[in-house]
């Protein structure tokens, strides 16, 4: 099949999604390449790069949509190519089917097969090709760039000879991929970092990025159970919600830079940082909001604008983060198309099997034969397990452990001394049959059972193997008997006590010696 | 006079066996205990053949020294994965060599039975010890001999089938003939009858057919239990090769030998224990064979295995601070020890923490792993067992299991109707990341379904574990 790339045609947008080396991926799976002429330039990738790597550079749109088989895209389609797509051919790119109604009736009505990067279920088998991941990614270390370049101090403390600095109070609110992100890059910058999150159960991943996650004081009863919903908060209620606006006036006053990245799938994104939060804040403190596209979780945002409120905060409310990073984005999302592309070419052969009955690819599906496919059925997989609650370990108190361990020290006298005791009427037992001769071989029996077992507790488990050749090998004492045998009178006796002295004689060399090579390897470090 | 020398040799050859054995709680120390042991050894042969009772002592140099040079030849070309298969065919010559010495005390006694007064008077050695002993002794002196003849046949039989098995001679599966255990129980009560007559009798046929018997036990018994159950089994045969030793001393009136045979037997007997609480299963279902029956169906496993690449393993061991290496018998099988000990270098080189966890049962012989890993000189104070490492794993970046399955099944805590719930396992899956080097998606020797493959932070990273591993040495700078 031919994948070609287009140029993207929304004003602003910089990325291309194909780079010269998923190219060369793609190649692999059986496929061949070609791009629009200048496809790339605005990422960096020129065309002479892209003829390097094998692909085609074709001179206009027309020409790539005439030759290609498989479209791929960033951005979804205008409607005038959505109207240049023809019958049977594929267009891999973001879509959001959800909002673009008109424009699926289109690509139906032009028996177009449409996959929408922003539809692959979020499950982990197709984590490789979730663009909005890999996108939100760069989103959240963007916006702390951002933030940063316009804020007018250090993130990180230092104490210079020309005074003391203070590090810089970074609030993340919403702990989604961007989220993470951005936590991520603002500790490595040296800020002190807060993050905030409806789902309490990511507390640990905050915290293992070293950020310190804000908590509310709620009873238990009023926690909401946001992992319900594939992995992103549902609205929450009322009481939560003023909750959390109370927390955030708590923070207001101390955080110098915040970044919102709260987004409900399907509604607009909640207002989190009111006005009068942002008048609370300190003069050059900066507020970036990720969520600028769906209305912005700060009452104050401007879409793709940078203003400055009257008391000096600085709220940033771009949309294109990702197409500011227009070289990584590509390689990002170029990765992503590749994967969903080898998932579409399941022998690796260059032909294309759209299989519906496959999850990732049904879901992403949203128009295929002149029929709608969106919305999918809800994949067979859930997004994230239920977790199971988890019975907690009773904390015992003092007197419990130590009733417990009485309990346990009473046991085992008891089994003890009931041992002692069975054993001990045994051993009399036979002494009162037995022949003296025979008691006095019976008594050093049971003392060395005794110290075997007293002293082969102490061996280390790592030598075990060890002791089990130097066990075999002292087994082989078995010789003496046979010493004591070979010379009888009897010409059977000899051969077999000569044999046993033969196989013990292996045995006691052979043991003794591996034992020493095993002992010899065992080094410190 | 010179038989308090051999007894004085005895008692110092007995201290220094124990010293032998106690010096194995520390890897110095043990350097030294093995010394312990030679000396005793060489002691105690010396004595035996300076003093009463022996004779022809240019035939027993030479055998000795025959024996010898196979046993020092055999010990310097052992491959160490070989061990398990090295100390099974070692406790098989020890059985052996119990059932002839047996024989011959058998022999003796039916020789002096048959001479009158006179001629007992003349004898000299072992065949004078016999012909002082009264009708009673005499008793006792047979049914040490049959003890001695029946521990070493089943010794001899069950270690050679253990051989097969480890060295993959013999299939390594659970296999019984038809009639199961109730054959063994047949066999084992044919012998008590035999014993009986024997008793009576003194017969040479009843002692025969005793050991035909347990040579059949022995046979039996261990071609019933496979697999991930060997460790138990080996260290079981350890146990019987003492308890033999230590019954052919009861027969031979030699303290030597019944103080080393009960070191010997506690021994085995006291590692067969630590493997099974290990697998936390009773000593009596593992001889029985095969895994108990379970209690209801297995939790059903969602989700997918994920498999990964060597790049991505590469850059997730790039990137982790703490490494935890969980190796098994998968890894000896693939000989991947040098390559892991190379990894763990180049690791160790740029500062990261490389640690090894060991479960009691891993491999196929207890220890097995600290030899393997030890023999790739990997440093013994990183290799950790289960006990002390357990609890680091959610602190650890990446968990790396070689070729181990069973003992880092979390269904063993998660799920009361595996057949292993309850079992001690290795927390890997508390981990940041899990990589799972295995050959394929098989379930492996138990058959029982691994969730941990399954889990979210679970990557699968197919292949031979030593070819992996290979190729994802150049790949760590």
């Amino acid at each position: 099949m031919k994948i070609g790339a287009l140029t993207e045609i929304f004003a602003g947008e910089n990325r291309v999604s194909m780079t010269p080396d998923s190219a060369l991926q793609l190649v692999k799976l059986g496929h061949s390449c070609c791009i629009q002429a200048g496809a790339g330039a605005k990422a960096g990738f020129s065309d002479a790069l892209y003829a390097k790597a094998g692909v085609e550079v074709l001179a206009d749109a027309a020409a790539v949509i005439a030759a290609a088989d498989v479209l791929v895209k960033v951005r979804g389609p205008e409607v005038a190519e959505a109207q240049a797509l023809r019958e049977g051919q594929t267009l891999i790119s973001f879509f959001w089917p959800a909002q673009n109604a008109e424009l699926l009736e289109i690509v139906k009505a032009r028996g177009a097969t449409v996959v929408a990067m922003d539809m692959v279920p979020r499950i982990s088998r197709a984590q490789k090709m979730d663009a909005l991941s890999s996108m939100a990614n760069i989103a959240g270390y963007r916006a702390v760039i951002e933030a940063g370049s316009n804020f007018g101090r250090f993130f990180t403390g230092q104490v210079t000879a020309a005074g003391k600095v203070p590090p810089a109070k970074v609030l993340i609110v919403g702990a989604g991929v961007a989220g993470l992100a951005a936590i991520g890059t603002s500790v490595s910058l040296g800020a002190i970092v807060h993050a905030f999150d409806v789902r309490p159960e990511v507390a640990e991943q905050i915290e293992s990025m070293g950020a310190s996650f804000v908590y509310l004081e709620f009873d238990a009863s009023e926690l909401p159970d946001g992992a319900a919903t594939g992995g992103y908060a549902a609205p929450s209620s009322p009481a939560f919600a003023a909750k959390q606006l109370a927390k955030f006036r708590e923070l207001a006053p101390e955080m110098d830079i915040v970044i919102t990245t709260a987004l409900i799938p399907g509604r607009p994104a909640p207002k989190l940082w009111t006005a009068d939060m942002v008048a609370m804040m300190k003069p050059g403190s900066v507020v970036v909001d990720l969520a600028a596209e769906r209305g912005g979780n700060c009452d104050l945002t401007v879409m793709d604008q940078k203003i400055v409120s009257d008391n000096g905060v600085t709220i940033v409310g771009y949309t294109d983060f990702p197409s500011r990073m227009a070289a990584q984005a590509s390689t990002l999302y170029s990765t992503n198309i590749r994967h969903m592309l080898t998932d579409l070419t399941p022998k690796k052969d260059g032909v294309i099997v759209h299989n519906m009955e496959d999850d990732v690819i049904r879901g992403a599906t949203v128009a295929k034969d002149h029929a709608i496919t969106f919305p999918p059925p809800p994949p067979k997989i859930a997004a994230i397990a239920v977790q199971k609650p988890k019975e907690k370990v009773k904390e015992l108190t003092h007197e419990e452990k130590r009733a417990a361990e009485a309990a346990a020290f009473k046991a085992q006298t008891r089994s003890q001394v009931a041992m002692l005791l069975v054993g001990g009427a045994l051993i009399l037992l036979a002494g009162l049959y037995a022949p003296a001769s025979f008691m006095s071989h019976f008594i050093v029996f049971v003392l060395s059972v005794y110290v075997g077992v007293q002293v082969i507790w102490n061996v280390s488990h790592s030598l075990h193997t060890p002791l089990m050749a130097i066990t075999n090998a002292i087994s082989s004492i078995i010789i003496l008997g046979a010493l004591m045998q070979i010379g009888s009178g009897n010409w059977l006796v000899m051969v077999l006590a000569a044999a046993s002295v033969f196989m013990a004689g292996i045995n006691i060399f052979g043991g003794f010696m591996v034992t020493r090579r095993m002992l010899a390897m065992f080094q410190k470090s | 006079m010179e038989y308090g020398f051999t007894t004085a040799a005895y008692v110092v050859a007995a201290v220094l066996f124990i010293q032998s054995l106690g010096g194995l709680s520390g890897q110095e120390s043990a350097k030294r205990a093995v010394w312990y042991g030679i000396v005793g050894m060489a002691l105690a042969v010396a004595a035996t053949l300076y003093g009463p009772g022996s004779g022809n002592w240019l035939i027993s140099l030479a055998m000795i020294a025959a024996g010898g040079a196979i046993g020092w030849v055999v010990a310097q070309r052992v491959q160490m994965t070989e061990m398990p298969q090295l100390v099974a065919a070692m406790h098989s010559l020890v059985g052996l060599a119990a059932v002839f010495i047996g024989y011959n005390t058998h022999i003796e006694l039916v020789r002096v039975a048959g001479l009158d007064e006179a001629a007992r008077a003349a004898l000299n050695g072992f065949a004078a010890v016999i012909a002082h002993k009264s009708p009673v002794e005499v008793s006792i002196l047979r049914v040490e001999t049959f003890l001695g003849v029946f521990i070493g046949a089943v010794t001899f039989t069950g270690s050679v089938i253990a051989f097969g098995k480890l060295a993959g001679k013999v299939d390594g599966k659970a296999k019984k003939l038809p009639g199961g255990h109730m054959l063994n129980a047949t066999a084992a009560a044919v012998s008590l009858v035999l014993l009986l007559v024997y008793l009576q009798s003194g017969s040479t046929l009843a002692l025969l057919g005793m050991t035909v018997a347990a040579l059949f036990i022995g046979y039996h018994l261990i071609m019933g239990i496979g697999g991930a159950d060997m460790p138990v089994v080996v260290s079981m045969l350890n146990s019987y090769s003492g308890w033999a030793a230590a019954a052919i001393g009861f027969s031979l009136s030699n303290d030597l030998l019944i103080v080393v045979g009960a070191l010997v037997g506690s021994s085995g007997a006291i590692l067969s224990y630590i493997m099974c609480k290990a697998m936390n299963r009773s000593f009596v279902s593992v001889i029985l064979g095969g895994f108990g029956g379970t209690t209801g169906p297995a939790m059903e496993v969602t989700g997918e295995q994920i498999a990964i690449d060597v790049e991505g393993v590469a850059a997730a061991l790039n990137d982790a601070d703490s490494i935890i290496i969980i190796p098994g018998y998968g890894m000896a099988v693939a000989q991947a020890q040098q390559s892991v000990s190379e990894l763990t270098r180049k690791l160790r080189a740029k500062g990261k923490t490389v640690r090894f966890a060991i479960h009691p049962v891993a491999g196929r012989l207890p220890g097995h792993m600290n030899v393997l890993l030890a023999e790739a000189k990997v440093p013994y104070d990183i290799v950790m067992e289960m006990d002390e490492i357990n609890e680091d794993f959610p602190t650890t970046d990446v968990a790396i299991v070689i070729g181990s399955n069973d003992i880092v099944n979390p269904a063993a805590q998660e799920d009361p109707n595996s057949p292993i719930a309850g079992m001690p396992v290795l927390e890997c899956w508390k981990a940041k990341q899990v990589f799972v080097s295995k050959r394929g998606q098989g379930t492996g020797y138990s058959g029982i379904e691994n969730p941990l493959f399954y889990k979210e932070n679970t990557r699968m990273f197919y292949g031979d574990a030593k070819k992996s591993l290979d190729s994802l040495l150049p790949m760590i700078e």
